[in-house]
């Protein structure tokens, strides 16, 4: 195929070619971005928990009133969860991984002399966290009953400034150990935090997600043996078979609504919504990005069918003259299509530095990542396709212009 | 003459439907998108108390120990604890103050008929409600002598009282909280500042408190603390912190009405830091703020990402259909050169003719505009079936309205100029001769 023709034409329809270019171009660049950050979003949807996510249900209790012994009731109210069929675990847990509202966290610090926190860790509280949860231990122990002390006895001992009986062991994440311990054995290792408490390493966990402020590291979390009660804000996490659930949940709140009738439920839900309802904002994100990217390749589409349409009839005379002189079907619509493919190629080469340009602006303000390099070559074969497609009609028109149009006066 | 260019831009739109509807579902389509991100954007960014925000502020100091200080970066706390927040309340040095914090309370109503529920509270001394302005349906707010005396009264919002009392006038009447009676003063009217700028730590949009009690009482009666806290040194939280636990949970806000108060309280505030810092209570030195509603606003990033990242591509794809736009206009122009050419050598000036292709573009841009206040309806509809926490808010207004229309207006005659420009530079006699 002969391109000066083609140039020489576009050539005399600058204007229109460059806005055909520009809007190829833009389009180009805002689509590669988008499902960018709609691979991100899915990417963040799908994040490993580290718990057994479908086995779980959660309660959380309110109680009017000043309320009695809260370590007595919470041992007379699992006694009685433990009972109901189908239940395999239960504990007090103060937070759970992808979950709204408040979460716990502290500090982290690898020597006391240290002035700055080497990062914040998510802190999980409860006897029998790991069974519950179903997290897989890697190496080390989990915690022995008497290691565990009792939330109110912590912090009234934090108050005093009676330091010796606070507990001084703790699990791990397996990204956590890795953080702060690179190449090392973290079983044995010693961590501090507030003002130089030591705990000393027991075990490593596999997974075990933070519940919300993902970006300060959403696998750095770690398990305290410390005993909650529901009147420290932590609820019932209870594992059982995962059709059990449903039952299971109902069993448990009739079982503690009679134990105490002056309670409100606060939550009653399986961790499958809680993480459903934690990603909602991500999951409507992604949809409104597909919205978007289907509308700008409509309208661009369109806007190369039109223009195409346009200069087709423009050049009925042309046509209709070169097929006279012998020019084939194929040729005419070849023409078309080279053509298309030409701006298509202005546009992407323009639309790519576009996209990288867009992409660095994101990275700086909204804490994306840098765009891979396979965006670039797939986004480039996509839209030279859509064009191809989009310019297929118009083509076929000007290819089944007559040779006599040549003869006839406009 | 400008019904006349209307009539012509009808016949001449009418002419190619095809054309004329792309462009105009473009262009609606673009402002559509616009108009909705921007006015959640509007709305979200927007002054919660308008007329109130410039003289409110909200002093930041910083009592932690020296641990991690970097002169110069460490921005203050974002709370108070209870012992700085009741020393600044005391010192009275500005026009109004309000030291609060937020958490629930279980209500148990008489009629029987409801079961016991919570309700989020606000704890907080008697300035809170006329610093803010809170309006009353009802009674009147408690005053100071009522957080001295530890008064068991309560304010409630319109819509806890429609629901425990149907709407009546309920002050005087008792309510159950937390398993203490509390005798109803106010009734609060209809007021929801929005973002909750008082106390960013619970959520930043959406409903407000349903209760309002004494900060004083709130501690005797024990009632629970909810919402941000944060400790520094051996700290432990719990869920209501102790007094005197090195904690900060609390939010205190100061109304003063003028930039020499204002200044003047800045200056208190360093020498209050100085004070505590002799007495061994602060370590660091002086490092204190005094922001106003909207700096504050500012400074905790309110907007969520996601509605300015929507907004940044509602506009990227309103660019697009306008470049589409123009490319299509251009196209329609030019192939008119011939009419256009006959028109110039009849004796209409290069300004007529530019005139009546720019009113083209504009009865485009208006049918699109129109096309795109329904679509930006639509997407305000689909914005508040969004579980955001701000999506019942994403309301249209009469300003945004009136902007949607010269949004569209605009955006057409901007994208008509290039090609109207481009179609009047034909030469009459050459176009009348090639025909």
């Amino acid at each position: 195929m002969e391109l000066r023709p083609i140039l020489s034409t576009l050539r005399r329809h600058k204007i229109t070619a460059w806005l055909l270019v520009l809007e190829i171009a833009l389009t180009c660049a805002i689509v590669c971005n988008a499902v960018f950050m709609i691979g991100q979003r899915l990417e963040r949807m799908d994040l490993p928990s580290g718990i057994a996510e479908h086995e779980l249900v959660q309660i959380g209790l309110g109680h009017i009133g000043n309320s009695p012994d809260a370590i007595a009731q919470s041992q007379t109210d699992l006694a009685a969860l433990r009972q109901i069929p189908g239940v395999q675990q239960v504990a007090v847990i103060n937070q759970l991984p992808f979950s709204n509202g408040g979460s716990s966290n502290s500090g982290i610090r690898l020597s006391p002399e240290q002035q700055q926190d080497t990062l914040e860790a998510s802190t999980y509280y409860g006897e029998g966290v790991l069974p519950t949860l179903g997290l897989h231990l890697l190496e080390g122990r989990d915690f022995r009953h008497d290691e565990y002390a009792d939330f109110g006895t912590v912090i009234a001992d934090l108050r005093n400034g009676d330091l010796k009986n606070l507990p001084s062991t703790i699990i791990v994440t397996r990204a956590l150990a890795e953080r702060l311990w690179p190449g090392k054995d973290a079983l044995g290792q010693t961590l501090y935090v507030g003002k130089g408490l030591p705990f000393r390493v027991i075990g490593v966990v596999a997974d075990l997600a933070r519940p919300n402020n993902l970006n300060w590291g959403v696998g750095y979390s770690t398990v305290w043996p410390i005993r909650m009660t529901v009147a420290d804000g932590s609820s019932y996490v209870i594992r059982t078979a995962p059709q059990d659930r449903d039952a299971v949940l109902k069993a448990a709140v009739a079982a503690l609504k009679q134990l105490d009738p002056n309670r409100v439920v606060l939550v009653k839900r399986t961790y499958d919504e809680a993480r459903h309802a934690f990603f909602a904002n991500d999951r409507a994100m992604a949809g409104i990005l597909v919205g978007v990217i289907v509308a700008l390749l409509t309208v661009t589409v369109l806007g190369i069918v039109g223009l195409a349409s346009f200069w087709v009839g423009q050049r009925r005379r042309t046509i209709g003259v070169r097929r006279a002189l012998g020019a084939t079907r194929g040729d005419i619509l070849r023409y078309f299509q080279t053509e298309n493919f030409l701006l298509a190629s202005f546009g992407i080469v323009l639309g790519m530095a576009l996209a990288y340009g867009i992409n660095l602006f994101l990275m700086m303000h909204y804490e994306l990542p840098r765009l891979p390099g396979i965006y670039f070559p797939v986004g480039a074969l996509v839209l030279w396709a859509i064009g191809q497609l989009a310019v297929l009609g118009p083509a076929l028109r000007a290819a089944a212009v007559p040779p006599v149009v040549a003869t006839r006066a406009v | 003459m400008f019904g006349y260019y209307i009539d012509l831009a009808t016949r001449s739109l009418r002419r190619n439907k095809a054309l004329t509807a792309l462009m105009v579902l473009a262009i609606a389509l673009g402002i559509g998108a616009s108009m909705t991100t921007l006015t959640v954007l509007h709305v979200l960014s927007g002054d919660p108390l308008p007329g109130r925000s410039g003289t409110l502020y909200y002093p930041q100091i910083d009592p932690r120990d020296g641990q991690g200080y970097l002169p110069g970066k460490t921005e203050p706390m974002d709370q108070v604890t209870w012992i700085d927040g009741m020393n600044l309340l005391q010192a009275k040095r500005a026009d109004r103050q309000a030291l609060m914090t937020g958490g629930t309370v279980a209500i148990q109503p008489d009629n029987s008929t409801l079961d016991p529920f919570y309700e989020d509270a606000r704890y907080t001394t008697a300035d809170f409600f006329p610093m803010f302005g809170v309006p009353f349906r009802y009674g009147h707010a408690w005053n100071a002598a009522d957080d001295e005396a530890h008064a068991r009264v309560a304010v409630i919002d319109g819509p806890l009282n429609d629901k425990l009392f149907g709407g009546g006038d309920s002050t005087g009447r008792t309510l159950r909280l937390s398993g203490v009676a509390f005798r109803i003063v106010g009734v609060v009217g209809d007021w929801n500042p929005n973002p909750h700028f008082y106390d960013l730590n619970r959520k930043s949009y959406g409903e407000d408190e349903g209760v309002y009690v004494p900060l004083s009482t709130s501690q005797d009666v024990g009632m629970n603390h909810d919402g941000g806290m944060d400790c520094w040194g051996n700290g432990g939280g719990g869920n209501t912190p102790a007094h005197n636990a090195p904690c900060v949970w609390l939010q205190f806000w100061v109304q003063l009405d003028s930039p020499a108060r204002a200044a003047a309280y800045r200056q208190f505030l360093v020498s209050y830091s100085e004070q505590q810092k002799a007495l061994g209570r602060f370590q660091r030195p002086p490092n204190v703020r005094l922001r106003n509603v909207m700096q504050w606003l500012d400074y905790n990033q309110v907007v969520p990402d996601d509605v300015r990242l929507q907004t940044g591509l509602a506009f990227g794809f309103l660019l697009v259909c306008l470049v589409n736009m123009v490319g299509l206009m251009l196209a329609k122009f030019m192939r008119r050169a011939g009419e256009l050419g006959v028109r110039r050598a009849l004796g209409a000036s290069k300004k007529a003719l530019f005139a009546q292709l720019l009113v083209e573009s504009g009865v485009v841009g208006l049918v699109g505009g129109v096309g795109g206040l329904l679509l930006a309806l639509a997407g305000l509809w689909l914005v508040r079936r969004q579980p955001a926490s701000y999506a019942a808010l994403a309301n249209i207004d009469p300003e945004m309205l009136f902007a949607t229309f010269v949004l569209a207006l605009g955006a057409s005659l901007l994208a008509g100029l290039l090609p109207a420009w481009r179609a009047c530079q034909v030469t009459p006699a050459l176009q009348l001769k090639s025909n």
